[in-house]
Formats: C-alpha cells, sequence, structure tokens
C-alpha cells in the first residue's frame, strides 16, 4: 500500500466535487470555493503520486480486487502521472481565471452556473483518460470529459456557439464511434481490452490484422489529436467559446488524443507500420496549421491554427520511435499544455481590455497596459521558440531527434518544423506589432472600448459618442468613471501571471524535467515495467 | 466461433444509411445518421461476443465454455447510455439552433467567409516600404536626402497606393 495506489482518487475527488458544485449551484461563492478547492487538493495528491512514481516505477490500482486481466485496471506510470500533474495544475488556473471572470461579471443565478460543475467532470474525464489501463476505460474517459466539453463549448447558447458547437459534437461523436468499432475488432481479436494484456496479445497476430486494428485506433486518435488531414473541425469550433473554456480545451483535449497516439505506438504496436505514414502526417499538420494561422484576423482563431500547427511537433516526435524524440515529445507535450493555455487566456484579458480580438481593430495595448503587453510577449516568444525558453529547448531536442534518426524523411522533417517555428514567431510578431506596438490611432475601426480608455486617440469625441451607445449600458459595470480603464479582475490577471510563471519555471527547470521525460520515454520503449506493473512480474 | 448472419447483414445496412444520412446538411439527418451509427456498432460489438450461450450467471457444475461472454454486453450497455446522453444534448442543440435561425440546417461559419474573401493586399504590411520612407524623411534626416532611396521603392510605394484607393 503506497501513496500511488492512491491514484483514482485523481477521478474520484473531481467528480465528488462536480456533484458537491451542483448542489450549491445558487450559491455562487462557496461554489467556487469548492469546486477551487476540490483542484487544488487533486493536484497535491498527484504530486505525491508523481513522487512515488519516480522513486519506484508504474504502479497498477486494480479496482474492486480483480486478478489482472480480467478487473478495471488504473496505471499511473512516470508519463500519465507527470500528464495529470500538468494537467491539473493548468486547469486549476483556468478555474481560477473562470471564477475571477465571473466574480467580476456577476453571474449569480445566470446559466453560466453549470460551469463549475461541468468543469470538473471535465478533469475527471481527462484524469481517467491518463489513468485507464484498459482501452474501454480510456473510451469511457474520453466520453466524459467530450460530453463535459460539449456543454462548455455552448454555454449560453449563442448563434455561434450552436453552430460552432454541432460541428464540434458531430466530429467527436464519430471520432468515439470510430474508436468503439476498433474496440470491438480489438476484443474480437484477442478476447481482451486490457492495454497490459494487449501489449502481449496483438502481437501475435498476424501482421494483416494488425496493421487494421493500428490505422482504426490511428484514425479514431488522430481526429481527437486533431492531426491533419483530421485537423479542420478545430479552428471552427475552438474560437466561439467563451475564453477560459477555449484555454482548457487548448491546452488538454487534444493533448488527451496525442496521449492515446503515444500509447498506440509505444505499447500496443511498437512496430513501426505506420511511421512514415505519421511522419509525413506531422510535416503536413506543422505546414498546413501555421500557414492558416498566417491568414488570420482574429486571435483566438490564429492561435487555434498554432494549436494544430504545434500538434505536428509531437507526432514528428512519436514517429522517430527512438528514446530521444519520444522523450523530447513528453517535454513538448508539458510545455505545449501551459504556453498554449497561457496564450488563450491572455487572449480573453485583451478582449476585456480592448473589448475585441479582432486584431485589425486593436492597437496600443503596451502603452495602456505594460503588465498585458508582458503576459502575451513572454508566452509568445516561448511558443516560437525563442532561446531560453522552454519552447526552443523542446524543438531542440526534437532536432536533435531528428538528425539522430538520419533517414532522409526524417530531416525533411527537420527543415519542416524550423520552418514552422520561424513562421509562428512570425505570427506571434504580427500580433505584437498590431495589438500592442503600433498607437490606438493606427487600429482600423477601433472598438468603442479600446477608444474610450485610450489617451492618444481623439478621446473627447468618442467618449461621447460611447456614453450615447447601446454598449455602454451593456458593459457599465466595467467603468468605475468615466475615463477610468475596464478593469482586468485581480484573479483573472494572476492566475494568467502564475501561468506564464509556470511557463518559464518549465524553462529554468528544463534540467531534471527532461530527465523525467527520458525516463518516462526509457520505461515506454521498453514496455516490460508497464506490463510487470499491470500483469505482475511473472508476464512473458 | 460463429457470427448470426442476418445481424451482421443488419449491421452492414445500418451503417450504409448512418454514413448516407450523416453527409446530408439537415441537422436532424445528420441525428438520425449518428443514432444508426451508434447501433450498428452495438450490432458490431455484440458480435464479437460470439456464439449464443447460457446467461452468465455461475453455477458450479455448468461449464465455462457454455456461458456466454458477458463483457460486450456491458460494453454496449455502457456504449446505449452515451449515446442516449448525446443524442438528447444534440436535439437540445438542433431544437436551439432552429429557434435561432428558423432553418435545420448547418449554418456557415462567417469569419471563415471573411477570411477567405480578405484581400490580398494588406495595407499594413505590404505598403510598410512607403511609410518607412516618410518616417525616414520627416523625422531624422534633412530634407534633400529624400533622392539616396532608390526610384524603384517609389514606384512599387506609389503603386500600392493606387491599388489601396482603387481598391477601396
Amino acid at each position: 500500500m503506497s501513496i500511488a495506489s492512491l491514484a483514482p482518487l485523481a477521478v474520484v475527488l473531481p467528480f465528488l466535487g462536480a456533484a458537491l458544485a451542483f448542489v450549491l449551484i445558487r450559491q455562487p461563492r462557496i461554489q467556487r470555493r469548492v469546486s477551487l478547492g476540490t483542484l487544488a487538493v487533486t493536484l497535491a495528491l498527484e504530486v505525491l503520486v508523481l513522487a512515488f512514481v519516480w522513486q519506484s516505477g508504474p504502479v497498477a490500482v486494480h479496482l474492486g480486487g480483480w486478478a489482472p486481466p480480467f478487473g478495471i485496471v488504473m496505471v499511473a506510470d512516470q508519463f500519465s502521472s507527470l500528464l495529470l500533474v500538468i494537467s491539473s495544475a493548468v486547469s486549476l488556473a483556468v478555474l481560477a481565471y473562470a471564477s475571477g471572470q465571473g466574480a467580476a461579471d456577476g453571474e449569480e443565478g445566470g446559466p453560466l452556473s453549470v460551469f463549475h460543475p461541468t468543469y470538473l467532470i471535465l478533469v475527471a474525464g481527462v484524469s481517467n483518460a491518463f489513468l485507464a489501463g484498459d482501452l474501454f476505460n480510456l473510451y469511457v474517459g474520453f466520453e466524459i470529459l467530450l460530453t463535459a466539453s460539449y456543454v462548455l463549448m455552448t454555454l449560453g447558447g449563442t448563434g455561434s456557439r450552436i453552430r460552432a458547437g454541432i460541428t464540434y459534437v458531430v466530429v467527436s461523436v464519430v471520432s468515439s464511434l470510430l474508436f468503439l468499432i476498433a474496440i470491438a475488432m480489438i476484443y474480437g481479436a484477442t478476447g481482451t481490452v486490457t492495454l497490459a494484456d494487449l501489449a502481449i496479445k496483438l502481437g501475435q497476430l498476424d501482421h494483416g490484422t494488425q496493421q487494421l486494428l493500428h490505422v482504426l485506433l490511428l484514425v479514431a486518435f488522430g481526429i481527437k489529436a486533431a492531426v491533419f488531414p483530421l485537423s479542420f473541425w478545430l479552428p471552427d469550433s475552438y474560437p466561439t467559446a467563451p475564453a477560459p473554456v477555449t484555454a482548457v480545451f487548448a491546452g488538454l483535449l487534444t493533448k488527451v488524443g496525442v496521449y492515446a497516439i503515444i500509447r498506440t505506438e509505444t505499447l500496443l504496436f511498437p512496430s513501426d507500420h505506420f511511421n512514415t505514414v505519421l511522419m509525413w502526417a506531422a510535416l503536413l499538420t506543422m505546414l498546413v496549421g501555421i500557414l492558416g494561422a498566417l491568414a488570420q484576423t482574429d486571435i483566438k482563431r490564429m492561435l487555434s491554427f498554432t494549436l494544430v500547427s504545434h500538434i505536428g511537433y509531437m507526432i514528428f516526435g512519436v514517429a522517430l520511435s527512438s528514446v530521444l524524440g519520444l522523450a523530447a515529445t513528453i517535454f513538448y507535450i508539458i510545455h505545449h499544455i501551459t504556453i498554449q493555455t497561457s496564450l488563450f487566456m491572455v487572449t480573453g484579458l485583451v478582449e476585456r481590455r480592448g473589448g475585441t480580438s479582432a486584431i485589425s481593430r486593436l492597437g496600443g495595448l503596451a502603452k495602456l497596459s505594460p503588465l498585458l503587453a508582458a503576459l502575451y510577449f513572454i508566452p509568445a516568444m516561448n511558443l516560437s521558440g525563442i532561446p531560453p525558453f522552454s519552447g526552443f529547448l523542446g524543438k531542440l531536442g526534437l532536432l536533435q531527434a531528428g538528425v539522430a534518426d538520419g533517414s532522409p524523411m526524417a530531416y525533411v522533417l527537420v527543415v519542416g518544423a524550423v520552418a514552422a517555428s520561424l513562421l509562428t514567431l512570425l505570427v506571434m510578431a504580427r500580433v505584437w506589432n498590431r495589438v500592442f506596438w503600433r498607437s490606438t490611432a493606427d487600429a482600423e475601426d477601433p472598438d468603442p472600448v479600446l477608444l474610450a480608455t485610450a489617451p492618444d486617440a481623439s478621446g473627447g469625441r468618442s467618449m461621447r459618442a460611447l456614453r450615447t451607445s447601446r454598449y455602454v449600458d451593456a458593459t457599465e459595470g466595467r467603468f468605475a468613471g468615466e475615463n477610468e480603464i475596464p478593469i482586468l479582475p485581480k484573479m483573472m490577471v494572476y492566475s494568467t501571471l502564475g501561468l506564464v510563471v509556470l511557463g518559464v519555471a518549465l524553462s529554468v527547470f528544463a534540467g531534471p524535467l527532461f530527465e523525467l521525460s527520458q525516463q518516462a520515454a526509457d520505461a515506454m520503449l521498453a514496455r516490460t515495467p508497464y506490463i510487470a506493473a499491470v500483469l505482475g512480474a511473472g508476464a512473458p | 466461433m460463429s457470427v448470426n448472419l442476418t445481424l451482421l447483414l443488419i449491421m452492414g445496412v445500418l451503417y450504409a444509411i448512418g454514413i448516407y444520412l450523416l453527409l446530408e446538411r439537415s441537422l436532424t439527418r445528420v441525428l438520425l445518421g449518428l443514432m444508426l451509427l451508434a447501433n450498428a456498432t452495438n450490432l458490431l460489438l455484440l458480435a464479437t461476443g460470439g456464439y449464443d450461450g447460457l446467461a452468465p450467471i455461475f453455477a458450479k457444475d455448468i461449464p465455462a465454455t457454455a456461458y456466454n461472454d458477458p463483457l460486450p454486453q456491458a460494453f454496449i450497455l455502457t456504449s446505449i447510455v452515451i449515446s442516449f446522453a448525446v443524442t438528447a444534448f444534440m436535439l437540445s442543440l438542433i431544437y436551439r439552433s432552429w429557434l435561432l435561425s428558423r432553418a435545420d440546417h448547418i449554418q456557415d461559419d462567417r469569419e471563415d467567409r471573411r477570411v477567405a474573401t480578405q484581400e490580398l493586399f494588406d495595407a499594413e504590411e505590404d505598403s510598410e516600404i512607403a511609410i518607412e520612407v516618410s518616417d525616414f524623411h520627416e523625422n531624422n534626416q534633412p530634407a534633400g536626402s529624400r533622392e539616396m532611396i532608390p526610384e524603384v521603392t517609389l514606384k512599387k510605394a506609389a503603386v500600392h497606393h493606387a491599388v489601396k484607393e482603387g481598391g477601396e
């Protein structure tokens, strides 16, 4: 009995918290505290689990006491416990951000009071997917997080959210059905769904059957992870959701898909059937994603496209199937969860401060709010891979792994990765130049909120225009006085700041983190520690 | 392992109709398609359970091979519950969509259309040379240094201005 056998609590606690938050739906203040407290406790527990697993290898918990391989099993190995910690840390920051927003805007009694319970269910689903030791439990984890995400995506039920929500639901349901078909076929072929058991039995099937099952799983997970050409749903649906929801989706949901792809490639099908296909998919994901980002005129949509593009880096590392490649991928996932989420959170703040997220209508924010500018600048440079930051270290690791691989296709990918990185820098710098650096007067058709607070724009006239407009009625609560800036709630700023600091800390502590990633990659490629933890040391 | 041919045929037909409906633009048909696909998948899961057998209730004197495999049925039960919830949610989305737009089909993404129809010429980015020329001239350099700027650049800037004005 060790602390790691408490790992299933990472699923149970958020569920209990969600139930409690549902009961407290009429007391938003207590509800916020309950959900924040639940996530904080979960995070603390996961840190302990990670510390234990780091010391003594993977731990399997057999729920209900059924002997393996028959019962439901939850496995915490280095990779999954690392992802648990980072995902809980990020979702805690986003929850604080959302709570700050809710407290500032006064959501009492509104439809948004379902946000907290649904959010906790989403977190439980993500944890369940990371801990699942069998395919069907992984499917259930996916369904929990997806169902919660349907609700979060369509919060408020406005026209654009419903439109985006329908596409999102249909695509997700189709990918889940494909996954379920894959499970049925795998069960038909092997008679088991326990991952560790499958790792042994799938290898005994004939080559054609293996390939069929493999490609079914890859397509199902490829849709969830938004790998080109299965990625078109993402930039369409994410940007319409509320800012905190987009932030947590961008950080976590696609990474669960990537996690499933990594498990498929290392544990279930270690033979390199589709490595070349994956490399092509990675290359096209990187390039098509970032070229899409170049064309966008809205910060949120632009960030959604960069999200797709950077999924390509992770697939690149997986396709190399070397320890270095996999370690760099794990490091990159951790980096990307943190950075992409903080960028979306900053965009939410920009939208509050400037009234819009359309790039052409913003300007001069660096002068108006230097803190906001710094909060954007650091993660933006981090994402583009500028040297001292973790983005650079992660990409460097991937490039080294690519060069070490030495095949012509790997070199093509190395070139593609560098090109995508430079284009990311271009996209990020363009937003910086327009939204933050140029003066407010240069903005085309600037938003009334921005004009009302900008000292260098023709303030007097627009203030009068603003006061007579209907817009100010809706936002009056945000103006403390005539010329005061719209309030950026402290809790929103601090939670964003916290995540940006975490991103910088990933660069400072990159050494130990990379070592941990390497250990996780070693264990996953060796496969035996995982299988032995589930089936007992005597297993082949 | 023997499989019931009738069930397999029904499964195939359900998949075919389901995919056909899924590709329609009408939301209700898409939903019906998803429901058919979910049921076809349930039949597939059932087929993996193998031949008919006794209900899996343990009794000492019955050999293990005589029972039916209960696991696929547990899978199906879970999958039915999930597709039930998703169907209910989809129905509410479709109803909401109908309330908002009075139409039962998937709406266009307006922002996407806007991005697609934007001009190739970007005033801020592509006419940068012209802007820098004037800054350079007015702020830092004495008059007359303008001659140092190559003629080609100026022409290009003039063309861009013409394009911009023509577009408006």
